[in-house]
């Protein structure tokens, strides 16, 4: 291994590790059914939200490549699936991939 | 020391049919792809995703190195990118702590916090007796994480068989089915709200501060849907 992929690869897993063990730390004496949970159990499912949509919206990598009008038919159309296939992750899943692939080779 | 019953139920889990296993797996196949293509070769490559195990983190350490910055920057980018994992373990810990399980269980696993154990945990810990849940937990994590290593290693020696176009099919795998356990999750107004919010927040924060755009939309839209949601109750 090079030395400096190896430290990259260990900072970044202490910059991963380190907000994780801060928060198996703090959440300590923190009752589920208290408000500071609920707060938290909110800005968790807002956080991943936002990243969601930033990943969607404004991509990095090879999803950059791909238009917004394709990025944003694979979204509406995988929800789609969704609904129609009674709320299973798995079928929607596996069609934004088919759909994304097939529309980026004629887009 | 771990209830191995309850450890192989979570870790079975994702045998389920809805089961996060597949879109994981194909999220961590582009991952191995993309590191082979920068140059990573095998052991670094496991070896990142044995340590990291978070999708973002990954993708910003890659792009960092292929820019050449700094430690300090890759440090600071990964922090920024993956500090959702804070109020992630928060709203997840309580719901496993409990006076018999030893601390070490909790600082261990802690690892294993990535969105999609957590959905899977938030969706079935009420099935599990308070007391076994963080058994049934380092089972979902260690079956999410073994998956996340195949798919890396599965990516690493495929890369050379997948072009653009199954790469970018590759790549709105991950985001979609996470808005789908989003969107399956969300049966509260507090956390439909939270959805919704953080959802139109994020890209608006976005123009302000890319950087803080995540934690921004997360904060902002988080809390307005909680006081929104006590109102509501009161």
């Amino acid at each position: 291994m090079s030395v400096s992929v190896v430290y990259a690869i260990l900072v970044t897993s202490l910059a991963t590790f380190l907000s994780r063990f801060l928060g198996a730390v703090s959440s300590q004496g923190i009752k589920e059914t208290s408000k500071i949970f609920k707060w938290f159990n909110c800005l968790a499912y807002a956080t991943l939200a936002a990243l969601i949509a930033r990943t969607i919206i404004f991509p990095v990598g090879i999803l950059n490549e791909a238009g917004y009008l394709v990025r944003l038919l694979v979204v509406i159309s995988s929800l789609v699936v969704f609904f129609f296939s009674k709320k299973n992750y798995v079928y929607p899943t596996i069609f934004s991939a088919v759909c994304m692939a097939v529309l980026a080779s004629y887009f | 020391m771990i209830n191995k019953k309850i450890f192989f139920k979570g870790y079975k889990s994702i045998l389920a049919h809805d089961s996060p296993a597949i879109a994981l797996g194909f999220c961590f196949i582009a991952i191995g792809a993309l590191l082979k293509n920068l140059g990573f070769n095998i052991q670094e490559s496991i070896f990142s995703t044995m340590l990291t195990y978070a999708l973002p983190g990954s993708l910003v350490m890659a792009e960092s190195l292929l820019v050449g910055a700094s430690l300090l920057n890759i440090f600071l980018a990964v922090w920024f990118v993956n500090a959702r994992l804070y109020p992630m373990a928060v709203s997840l810990f309580p719901l496993m702590m409990h006076k018999n399980q030893p601390k070490w269980k909790y600082y261990f696993s802690c690892h294993f916090i990535a969105v999609s154990a957590w959905l899977i945990m938030k969706s079935n810990y009420k099935s599990i007796p308070k007391e076994l849940r963080i058994d049934y937990w380092i089972g979902i994590g260690s079956a999410t994480w073994s998956v996340a290593v195949l798919g890396t290693f599965i990516g690493f020696y495929f890369s050379e068989f997948l072009n653009k176009e199954i790469m970018m099919g590759l790549a709105i795998l991950n985001p979609i089915y996470f808005l789908c356990m989003m969107v399956g999750a969300s049966k509260t107004i507090q956390i439909t709200l939270s959805v919704l919010l953080g959802t139109i927040l994020g890209p608006i924060f976005y123009f302000f501060s890319p950087e803080w755009s995540i934690l921004l939309g997360g904060v902002v839209g988080g809390t307005t849907a909680y006081l929104i949601g006590e109102i509501n109750v009161s």
